[in-house]
């Protein structure tokens, strides 16, 4: 779907077509519905399209059609800036984030949604408390425990702090999901002999797939997309993510919009795709845990 | 399923260990190191030196106040904006019209773009040889005028519109999940009574939606106060500190000048604004209640 995104000629498509159905031929519908959609649908595109056209067409071009394509830009950054590089450790951040925040907030998810035990209200209270933490305020202190436990320039150290600050959301958005599924499932497969942990294996968690697809995700879109600690605990450029090469982009490539635009395009895309397939999930998940306390 | 059994408290072990190491223990941190003189540039020079941090950001720096100042407005327009046109769009994309799979997937796409690439996209189109408004006064329209950025009268707006960009579908995203739990049957009541569209949103859409536009606006609020990624890239605070909030007052303590004592300082008078917000939070989630 989000193809579009990437592939201009698509992108100012028309506006959707009017409905067919007798009980929607209503004219006032264009002025409610589809003028301010259109007129939103522009404001979101118009940029993307924006760096799109100054990627694909050649330096020096004013064309708004990136035609004829070249991808000079993307060799620059990829090859000559070292985006190839940022976009490797930007990945690997990516998934081991995904992975380790997934595992504990399944652990913790189920913990909170199966059982009962001494000090899950505070537990609970401290996961809430913890959105109001600000990962900008806490760069000074967080600097000093790197620098002491010898995580500074490390992707290790910067999954670390990922998965410390994503966590606690992701525990809570689990345990809703968690709670979704029926426990007498689970109880059922222990009557006929399984132990909790088959039971759980085997009942509950095929069950939580899409759950699983969408806390991993969106683990996965925060630790891409985050700038402040990979700028301040990764100082070495072999260590530089996308972002934080981005940010050096701006201020070096101030003539260079084609190699600025290209290196977005590479930093766009695997978040665009990922969150296509997650939204619906977003919508659900959302609602479901972090909203509602 | 009550228990006994220790099976809990080792499955939320590693959380609790990643939560104090990295969330609680570094906050108390922060409260030591605002007692003291630290910069990492001058280490001979740090120190214990009472509060001498606060007394200095309270009564001698007026970027402090200013940052504060610029956070408010900062807060209550963009969130105000957030919440207004996040609200209309999900009430569109929640009629039924052809290709509303799309529409939403495209109109929700710039919540997954960070603010870093929100800027440098930002950045192409407000750029004043090849952007966006040099295009349109070559067609005619409007004046190619000066970089919007650089312009302390539209500095402003410009940085206002670029995180609205990103942050209108955090609201429409929210209020949509929340539009679509309401029971069809009231709307069909309210036609059947005679209301008209107006009447329906005001007396069953709005109440409805009351709780979840209440939480999600003190969520925003508390997120673009913390908000330093796209200021920091976008206009580095500028032009002459115009645009600097206090987190990205502290930011640039930490990153560009490394004074952790004072920044901690700063940092603690942000912890009491936090500390404000999450227990008006939590008091409006009705936290208590759910036990």
């Amino acid at each position: 779907m989000t193809q579009t995104l990437t592939r201009p000629a698509t992108v100012l498509d028309p506006p959707p077509a009017p409905p067919r159905r007798k009980k929607h031929r209503d004219p006032s519908r264009y002025f409610r519905l589809h003028l301010p959609l259109v007129l939103y649908l522009l404001f979101t595109l118009i940029p993307f399209y924006w760096m799109v056209v100054f990627a694909f067409r050649p330096a020096g071009s004013t064309s708004l059609v990136p035609w004829p394509i070249t991808f000079e830009h993307f060799d620059t950054v990829w090859n000559g800036v070292g985006f190839g590089v940022f976009f490797q450790n930007s990945l690997i951040i990516g998934v081991g984030t995904l992975v380790v925040v997934t595992v504990f907030a399944l652990m913790g998810g189920y913990a909170l949604a199966r059982f009962k035990f001494r000090g899950q209200r505070v537990f609970l209270l401290a996961l809430l408390c913890t959105q109001f933490i600000p990962g900008a305020m806490m760069l000074i202190p967080l600097f000093v425990i790197f620098k002491s436990a010898g995580l500074l320039n490390s992707l290790t150290g910067l999954v670390i702090a990922d998965t410390a600050f994503q966590l606690p959301l992701a525990l809570i958005l689990m345990s809703g999901f968690v709670r979704n599924v029926p426990v007498e499932l689970e109880e059922a497969a222990m009557v006929d002999g399984c132990s909790r942990l088959r039971a759980f294996f085997a009942v509950t968690l095929p069950q939580l797939k899409p759950a699983i697809v969408a806390v991993g995700s969106f683990a996965f879109i925060g630790a891409w997309n985050n700038f402040l600690f990979a700028l301040m605990f990764a100082s070495k450029q072999d260590k530089f993510t996308l972002p934080v090469g981005l940010s050096y982009a701006l201020g070096e490539f101030n003539t260079d919009f084609g190699a600025l635009a290209a290196g977005g395009v590479i930093a766009a895309v695997p978040v665009v795709l990922v969150f296509a397939v997650v939204q619906r999930f977003l919508v659900q998940g959302l609602s479901a845990g972090a909203v509602k306390g | 399923m009550k228990t006994r059994t220790w099976a809990p408290y080792a499955l939320i072990a590693p959380t609790l260990v990643l939560m104090a190491v990295f969330l609680v223990y570094p906050i108390a941190s922060v409260g030591w190191f605002s007692l003291r003189h630290h910069t990492v540039t001058q280490p001979w020079k740090n120190g214990f030196i009472g509060f001498e941090n606060f007394r200095r950001m309270l009564f001698e720096d007026q970027l402090f106040w200013q940052s504060l100042v610029f956070s408010a407005k900062w807060v209550v327009v963009e969130v105000g904006l957030q919440l207004v046109l996040g609200l209309v769009l999900a009430l569109i994309v929640n009629e039924t019209f052809v290709g509303r799979g799309l529409a939403r997937s495209l109109v929700f796409s710039p919540w997954a773009v960070s603010g870093v690439l929100t800027t440098g996209i930002w950045i192409l189109l407000y750029n004043p040889s090849t952007g966006i408004f040099q295009q349109l006064a070559q067609w005619g329209i409007g004046d190619a005028g000066t970089s919007v950025l650089g312009n302390p009268e539209t500095v402003f707006p410009a940085t206002v519109v670029t995180e609205l960009w990103r942050g209108v579908p955090f609201f429409a995203i929210l209020l949509l999940a929340d539009l679509q739990s309401i029971p069809k049957d009231l709307y069909e009541a309210a036609s059947v009574d005679g209301a008209g569209r107006w009447r329906t949103f005001v007396s069953i859409t709005l109440p409805h939606l009351r709780d979840a536009i209440v939480l999600s606006t003190l969520l925003r609020a508390v997120w673009e106060f913390n908000n330093v990624d796209l200021i920091y890239t976008l206009t580095g605070g500028g032009p002459a500190n115009q645009t600097t909030t206090l987190p990205l007052y502290v930011a640039r303590k930490a990153v560009d000048s490394h004074d952790f004592g004072y920044g901690s300082a700063l940092t603690m008078a942000g912890f009491v604004i936090l500390l404000f917000f999450s227990i008006l939070y939590l008091r409006l989630s009705k936290f208590g209640s759910r036990a």
